[in-house]
């Protein structure tokens, strides 16, 4: 069969799908996007996680006949979304979560990490390269300066997850982020330096607004 | 070549900055959030095929007849083979005896070994097309545990063994046993005031990386094959593939893919071999991605174990002797068994000063599932068993566990049960005494903020199965003991290539090895190093590949000590080589180039006193020095048979836990609170690394302690549970905040000073977490992991 869909902004046509394929096998291997990981292909892992018309969902569990029609974000085009968004004015880049704060002080009074907190990995020692790689998405550069990458595997997932989660909670408390991302299996790390990650990218933007 | 990021991408012009000491950013960071970095699931290639392995459906059988006829004439299917297929003479493999049949032939030993494998057009064809072969099983009976194993009359697992242990094992199906006698146990037995026993059951643990078994054959003009593969030693994989496909090693050309992580899972081969006789035989280039289900059974597991340990103490609380019986399930083959023995008897005894020792350590052959390596290796399982020892001494003294632990405690200069002598700091006390004085965790965090329960932060967690009645809460400590490196006598050497050039008015050095980064963050260390060394901003990582020398395993937490060392002791002697053109070049315009002594730091040429005597760039102008050289730690000794006595370990590391829990008493839900940690590190290469390794190794401790085990049905050896489904390892819920404490004593034999760091955080972990939940309900509990069960007494 043959599939028509958006993925990071672009049409895309895929033809020949087999019927059991899933929206993963068509991403990694018809599409060429292989940023979306297959650890577990049975919707247990996270690491496969894109957005479908903006909701994270696993995209080894999705039919690939599914996505008719439809919008995906996968890590690859994490970046330019999250510009977007920003561009928009910060919340809910299709429109469907969440609102643009309308006075600027979105994640200032319920926010659950201070800045302070999120940033104390700094005293740790960082290097000089906080701040390069300008292409990157908030998220995706405070996983890089957190050292929140080890393998790497998990990180897609982790990235397309915890941006969203961000989105619709700008402010998050230690529990809410570890419930957001309770989907999302890491072996390397602990998850501590994924946490200090996304307290950060909080941090950074609530400075930003 | 059409692949895509072939590996050549993945670390290639490094901008980091930082030498050591620094925690500079992964070379590879920016490609991976990005999505671009090419792991070995990844690789693609125009004209590809898909392999396919199939695997035994039983676990002990004679194969009475394999038809594939079918399965061969499915459209879209290149290729079935089996074993009668196997091109050369050599048809086994393995890392220490060669036991493993690349395909199995007239028997299967173990549920999942591969019989037969495809190459078709579509993966889900050569998945179907692998469904219409028809092999015809009878069923043989199997051996689980030593009881059965060692019985008289019992079917033999190898019936020809020809490996070098064979001679010495009590029974053919034992693989290797070690024991270590030391002064007089007994007698010391009678010195002892206080005694106490117990048996205690490790259960078989997954590595579980995320990345799974993968990679991309591609057949070359020559005959020979390239492969793209993820895997923990490239040279160690050559060495075992080539022969196989009866080609020389120069033909079988491997280049690291990225690694979706490994902790050990990766020494043995999974479908290496498997890719390159499909690539070969069909003459295209095949990939192989093994799925979640595929991967328990494509890769060795932690050793499952048993363990009778008895020790005394006199009433002032020091240890008298220890006797320790230590059986391990090696399972089918042989794998890395034999040098898991060696490891859990020298360091059986842990970081304890114990003179008179009795010790026996062995593994089995079974038909269940062939376990090897993982991280912690055979000192997992004797920490999780001797600590908990610790415990009951320390109760039935009644003294507090941690004072106990510290007047027993291994310092520098103490005698390993093998005779070695600990030549390095042993800050076994003084990690103890850190995680002790840290501040405990808040009571009842999930009232905090003083209105309804949290339950995210109870036991059971958004299942909401209490608000905080009968939840009680325990505190418990443990330390362990690891040897970093390959020991026994083992060449464990690394090579590195190393070349200084100037490319666009900038000089750059450039650094080769076969290292296995596999997530640990090898390559940001190396580029540390060779800036330190040359005082270069600009070091570009080349991906590693059998083009060059050996680095040995990224495992035993050896590489950033001796690949590590390979490339400072290179980088050396490339230093003395642009000195001697810088002094042939401008030695006769200042006479410190003959007197002085000459350092690089900044791309300049100084003297020790900070003078300035040229510019990099004009020393190497129009000129590079390239050096490829081999470097060694210092040798080690095999074990004595008999005795176990012999200078066997190269380098030890020291970690310390406290672990607090809250644990629901009715349902027997266990919540970890907090896991502080205490490790001496050496040196920090890189600080934020260190800590990376520290917490990823204690949350797969912390695994292990309350959820992981691959479940084996005794009756019929096919393993349970082989998904992620069933098989569970920590989510961030389960993982609590882990501090940690890193000490920086200097062993003065290795580079920098530095110690092996990723292991020791696995082994007292566990125990740590048990000690805290018997503390909480007052339970005995003798094995890990602990299951709701246990606690409840249902
Ligand atoms: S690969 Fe989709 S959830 Fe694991
Ligand atoms: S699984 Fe390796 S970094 Fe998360």
């Amino acid at each position: 069969m043959r599939v028509n869909f958006t993925v990071n902004g672009r049409p895309q046509e895929a033809d020949d799908v087999w019927e059991g394929e899933s929206l993963l096998y068509v991403l990694r291997e018809r599409m060429g996007l292989p940023g979306s990981k297959n650890a577990c292909e049975q919707g247990e892992c996270g690491s496969c996680t894109v957005r479908l018309d903006g909701l994270p969902v696993c995209a080894c569990l999705v039919a690939a006949g599914q996505v008719e029609g439809r919008d995906v974000v996968t890590v690859e085009g994490l970046a330019d979304f999250a510009e977007q968004r920003a561009e928009r004015g910060g919340c809910g880049a299709d429109g469907s979560e969440g609102s643009a704060p309308a006075d600027g002080t979105a994640g200032s009074a319920t926010c659950g990490t201070s800045l302070q907190r999120a940033q104390r990995w700094q005293a740790g020692g960082t290097d000089s390269r906080t701040g390069e790689g300008g292409d990157l998405s908030p998220i995706q550069q405070a996983f890089i300066d957190a050292g929140a990458v080890q393998c790497g595997f998990c990180t897609p997932g982790l990235l397309v997850t915890a941006d969203e989660m961000l989105e619709r909670n700008p402010s998050p408390s230690d529990a809410d982020i570890r419930e957001a991302l309770s989907g999302n299996l890491c072996r390397c790390t602990g998850y501590e330096k994924i946490l200090d990650a996304v307290r950060l990218a909080a941090a950074r933007q609530s400075e930003a607004v | 070549m059409a692949t895509t990021g072939t590996p050549t991408d993945i670390t290639q012009g490094s901008r980091t900055r930082g030498g050591i000491g620094e925690s500079t950013l992964r070379p590879d960071g920016i490609l991976k959030v990005t999505g671009e970095f090419a792991y070995s699931s990844d690789m693609w290639h125009e004209d590809m095929l898909w392999g396919h392995t199939l695997r035994s459906t039983v676990a002990h059988a004679e194969i009475r007849s394999i038809d594939t006829a079918e399965a061969l004439a499915t459209p879209g299917v290149y290729a079935v083979l089996t074993y009668d297929d196997l091109p050369a003479e050599v048809k086994r493999y393995g890392l220490e005896f060669q036991d493993t049949p690349v395909l199995a032939h007239g028997k299967v030993r173990h549920h999942g070994e591969p019989v037969a494998i495809v190459a078709a057009d579509h993966p889900e064809t050569a998945r179907r097309a692998a469904a219409k072969i028809r092999i015809d099983y009878a069923d043989l009976p199997v051996v689980t545990d030593e009881a059965s194993a060692t019985a008289e009359g019992a079917p033999l697992v190898h019936e020809h063994r020809d490996d070098h242990h064979a001679e010495h094992v009590p029974h053919p199906n034992i693989v290797h046993r070690q024991p270590i006698v030391r002064g007089d146990a007994a007698g010391a037995a009678a010195r002892a005031d206080v005694v106490v026993s117990g048996e205690y059951v490790f259960g078989m643990q997954d590595q579980a990386f995320l990345g799974p078994e993968s990679g991309l054959a591609v057949p070359g003009e020559d005959g020979g094959v390239d492969l793209y593969v993820a895997t923990q030693w490239l040279h160690s994989d050559l060495r075992q593939i080539a022969p196989v496909l009866g080609l020389p090693e120069d033909k079988v050309r491997m280049t690291l893919s990225g690694v979706g992580g490994a902790f050990g899972g990766r020494e043995d081969l999974s479908m290496q071999i498997h890719a390159c006789l499909l690539a070969l035989r069909t003459g295209k280039p095949v990939k192989i991605v093994y799925n979640r289900f595929e991967s328990f059974f494509g890769h060795v597991h932690r050793h499952p174990a048993k363990l009778w340990y008895e020790h005394g103490a006199t009433r002032e609380g020091k240890l008298t002797h220890m006797k320790c019986r230590i059986v391990l399930d090696g399972g089918a083959y042989a794998s890395a068994s034999p040098a898991v023995v060696g490891n859990a008897s020298s360091l059986s005894v842990g970081p304890y000063a114990v003179e008179d020792v009795d010790i026996e350590a062995l593994a089995l052959y079974t038909n269940n599932p062939p376990c090897g390596a993982m991280r912690g290796f055979g000192a997992v399982q004797a920490c999780f068993a001797y600590e908990a020892q610790m415990d009951k001494l320390a109760a039935g003294l009644d003294m507090d566990p941690v004072e106990f632990r510290r007047l027993n405690a291994m310092e520098q200069g103490t005698l390993l049960p093998t005779g070695q002598r600990v030549d390095s700091p042993a800050p076994v006390a003084e990690l103890l005494r850190r995680v002790k004085a840290r501040p405990m965790p808040p009571e009842r965090q999930w009232l905090a903020a003083g209105e309804a329960a949290d339950v995210r932060a109870l036991p059971g967690g958004l299942s909401n199965t209490t608000h905080g009645e009968g939840v009680v809460r325990g505190v418990g400590y443990a330390v362990g003991l690891k040897n970093v490196g390959f020991s026994e006598g083992f060449d464990d050497y690394s090579t590195a290539r190393v070349r200084m050039e100037v490319i666009n008015g900038e000089p750059v050095a450039t650094v080769h090895t076969a290292m296995a980064e596999v997530g640990q963050g090898g390559v940001t260390v190396h580029a540390q190093i060779a800036r330190t060394e040359l005082g270069v901003a600009q070091v570009t990582i080349q991906p590693a590949d059998t083009r060059v020398g050996s680095a040995g395993s990224t495992s035993a937490s050896r590489q950033t000590y001796v690949t590590g060392g390979a490339i400072k002791n290179t980088c050396e002697h490339v230093r003395e080589k642009v000195l001697e053109i810088g002094r042939a070049r401008f030695g006769t315009y200042h006479p410190a180039w003959a007197t002085a002594e000459l350092l690089l730091e900044s791309g300049k040429v100084v003297t020790d006193g900070g003078e300035v005597l040229a510019d990099l760039v004009d020393v190497l102008e129009g000129e590079s020095v390239d050096l490829e050289l081999e470097w060694r730690h210092r040798p080690t000794q095999a074990f004595d048979l008999r005795t176990g006595q012999g200078n066997g370990h190269v380098q030890y590391s020291f970690a310390a836990h406290r672990a607090v829990v809250e644990v629901d008493t009715e349902l027997g839900l266990v919540k970890v609170v907090e896991l502080a940690v205490a490790q001496d590190v050496g040196k920090a290469l890189n600080p934020l690394s260190v800590l990376g390794q520290i917490q990823g190794g204690t949350t797969q401790g912390l695994g292990v302690a309350v959820m992981e085990e691959i479940i084996v049905d005794p009756k019929t050896a096919k393993v349970r549970n082989p998904s992620f489904t069933d098989y569970l390892i920590p989510t961030i819920l389960d993982t609590p905040t882990i501090p940690v404490d890193v000490l920086e004593l200097a062993d003065e034999h290795a580079p920098y000073g530095l110690r092996g760091i990723g292991e020791a955080p696995t082994l007292s972990s566990t125990p740590a977490v048990l000690a805290a939940i018997r503390n909480a309900t007052g339970l005995e509990l003798n094995r890990t992991p602990v299951r709701p069960e246990h606690l409840t007494g249902t």
